[in-house]
């Protein structure tokens, strides 16, 4: 799973797309739903389910972060399944509140 | 990261929220996302090479940013104000290029080797034709979303390089998606070549706040527009700020809708910014620090931190409303002296500052070190709270008998006499000291004498700061974005002391 910065992802169990911000320290796998993401031009397979382990659901617009591999995604589309990274589900990060500047 | 998923995202979640035009008649996010591929889908077919713009703001303007990066090709607003032959030589430059022009400027542009010049309504009408709304954009992975140009004061302008991964860098780390309330609207009336002018476009579209443009600035259509469209936010040069004001005085106009007006992009004089709070007690005010090679804003002294300011009788805290705040999270700053050693607190030295949206590059040259550190060519200093002071350009510090001499410290001290109106000090050459302070005034009521200013200044500061020249003058020279022309200033002095 090549995770360079810009890259998109699909999940390959509900709508979830992502777009990774900063990639991990390692070699790593980006998971939605419990399922390893596919590369967003690839189609989907119909037959996974979401793991309810991972089921929380992905919101869109915010970013999400795992602080030990360093990694940092976007979410361009919600979905169902919720992320992960090397089976850790990655922590939503704060939304921050700085003024308007231009 | 690609500047069109930004876009992309908002019209997907939002189809139908106004993202830009009139209050009566917006043009919705989805509209404004077909628009941007079919203008890319005819550009495409038009020529090769950068999407050059040539135009006033207004509603293609953002199409015309977003269909660029939809093609995946560098944005390149130039400066219309330029004289022809200026204009045309940095036109060449960008060949091969697809130049959109306003139908009046057209002609200014036409027949340039390598740039496809066609009329703003004709991009317009292919925006709107559904053979080319129907065309599904092919996937490219893009690099350069901007070029923009110095407004080359010192010589030939140069091209800085804002790639796709810094802007979106800076709007996903600085603006929450599609926060904004539905009724807030943001107003833009800086120039399209100015940096300011496309961080805007990216970050009130990401914001989901409706942009309104204003064709180009006079503070009284900048007034009418801003109640007119019940404008909720908008960005200000500071020389912008202090003719809006003069306007509200006359009419005496509040704009009840205004929350917030952030400024930035020079030196605010403290009278204005204090007038402007008076005048405006409902509005938050911010100040904003940052340059064309940072994708704009790197340092911000928020709502909060004016009013601290301006409540407090402690001269530390008081003395912040002169400051650019603090620095954003996620970007790191330094002060460094001459030989790059870090300065402590309190000391002034060139601003260093390093992060994901800090591109610092020109066409051909990169200008970060090893470790990723933009030297930003300013001098200013941090104080114990982290709060940064900006003293002006590194080129501009007065070098006298060794001693580095900062002019706006000098000038803020005139600029509170009540009978200075504007001011500015350069460093003029001198046989003795290497470098002289020289002092352009321009006065208001009963003229005060050099003397009388002297003395004023002598009080305030240590004497190798009092100017030793004082020319009097009707007007300063600035540039239209608000920028004292220095140099202009500089070059006088020089032809003087020639002859």
């Amino acid at each position: 799973m090549d995770l360079k910065p810009g890259s998109r992802w699909k999940s390959a169990v509900c709508d979830t797309e992502v777009v990774l911000v900063r990639p991990p320290s390692a070699p790593a796998s980006l998971e939605c739903g419990g399922q390893p993401m596919l590369a967003h031009a690839s189609q989907r397979v119909a037959d996974a389910a979401i793991s309810p382990d991972h089921a929380a659901g992905s919101l869109l617009g915010k970013r999400y972060v795992d602080e030990e591999a360093g990694l940092e995604a976007l979410c361009s589309k919600p979905g169902a399944g919720s992320l992960s990274l090397d089976g850790r589900p990655l922590t939503m990060k704060e939304a921050k509140k700085l003024p308007a500047s231009d | 990261m690609h500047t069109a998923l930004l876009l992309e995202m908002a019209a997907g979640a939002f189809p139908d929220r106004a993202a830009l035009g009139a209050r009566a008649a917006p043009v919705a996010f989805a509209e404004l996302q077909a628009r941007a591929r079919g203008g890319a889908a005819w550009l495409a077919a038009q020529g090769e090479g950068s999407i050059v713009w040539l135009g006033l703001n207004g509603p293609t303007l953002p199409v015309a940013l977003f269909a660029s990066g939809v093609l995946g090709r560098p944005f390149a607003p130039l400066n219309y104000r330029l004289p022809d032959d200026d204009l045309r030589r940095l036109a060449a430059r960008t060949a091969p290029s697809v130049a959109i022009a306003d139908d009046d400027m057209l002609a200014r542009i036409s027949d340039i080797p390598g740039v496809v010049a066609i009329a703003r309504s004709a991009f317009d009408a292919a925006c709107l034709d559904p053979a080319n709304r129907e065309q599904e954009p092919e996937f490219v992975d893009p690099d350069i979303a901007v070029l923009l140009f110095t407004s080359g004061t010192t010589g030939e302008p140069k091209a800085a390089v804002l790639r796709h991964r810094h802007l979106a860098s800076y709007v996903i780390s600085t603006v929450e998606f599609m926060d904004a309330d539905d009724d807030e609207a943001a107003l833009v009336s800086v120039p399209p070549y100015h940096i300011a002018g496309v961080s805007a476009v990216l970050t009130s579209i990401y914001g989901g706040r409706r942009l309104v443009h204003l064709a180009a600035f006079t503070p009284e259509d900048w007034v009418a527009a801003a109640a007119g469209e019940e404008i909720t936010h908008a960005m200000l040069v500071p020389t912008m700020l202090g003719r809006v004001l003069d306007v509200l005085e006359a009419r005496g106009e509040c704009l009840p809708h205004l929350r917030s007006l952030s400024y930035g992009g020079g030196r605010m004089p403290a009278a204005v910014i204090e007038r402007a709070l008076k005048l405006l007690p409902q509005v938050n005010f911010v100040n904003a620090y940052g340059l064309t090679e940072t994708s704009s804003t790197i340092s911000v002294l928020g709502p909060d931190d004016h009013r601290a300011a301006i409540a407090s009788d402690d001269p530390d805290v008081r003395r912040r409303l002169g400051s650019v705040g603090r620095v954003l999270p996620g970007l790191e700053l330094e002060i460094r002296g001459p030989s790059g050693e870090v300065m402590p607190t309190g000391s002034a030295g060139e601003v260093y500052v390093r992060g994901e949206q800090v591109a610092g590059e020109y066409l051909g040259k990169s200008l970060l070190d090893a470790d990723g550190w933009f030297p930003t060519n300013d001098q200013g200093w941090l104080d114990g709270e982290g709060f940064l002071f900006v003293e002006g350009r590194l080129d501009d510090v007065i070098v006298r008998g060794g001693e580095n001499i900062s002019p706006g410290e000098i000038e803020d001290v005139l600029r509170a006499h009540p009978q200075v109106a504007d001011v500015a000090v350069v460093g003029a050459p001198d046989d003795q000291w290497g470098e002289r302070v020289a002092a352009f005034v321009v006065t208001r009521g009963e003229a005060p004498t050099a003397d009388e200013l002297s003395a004023w200044v002598k009080a305030r500061l240590r004497s190798t700061k009092t100017p030793e020249t004082y020319d009097f003058r009707a007007e300063l020279p600035y540039n239209e974005t608000g920028k004292l022309l220095r140099r202009v200033l500089k070059q006088e002095l020089a032809a003087k002391t020639a002859a």
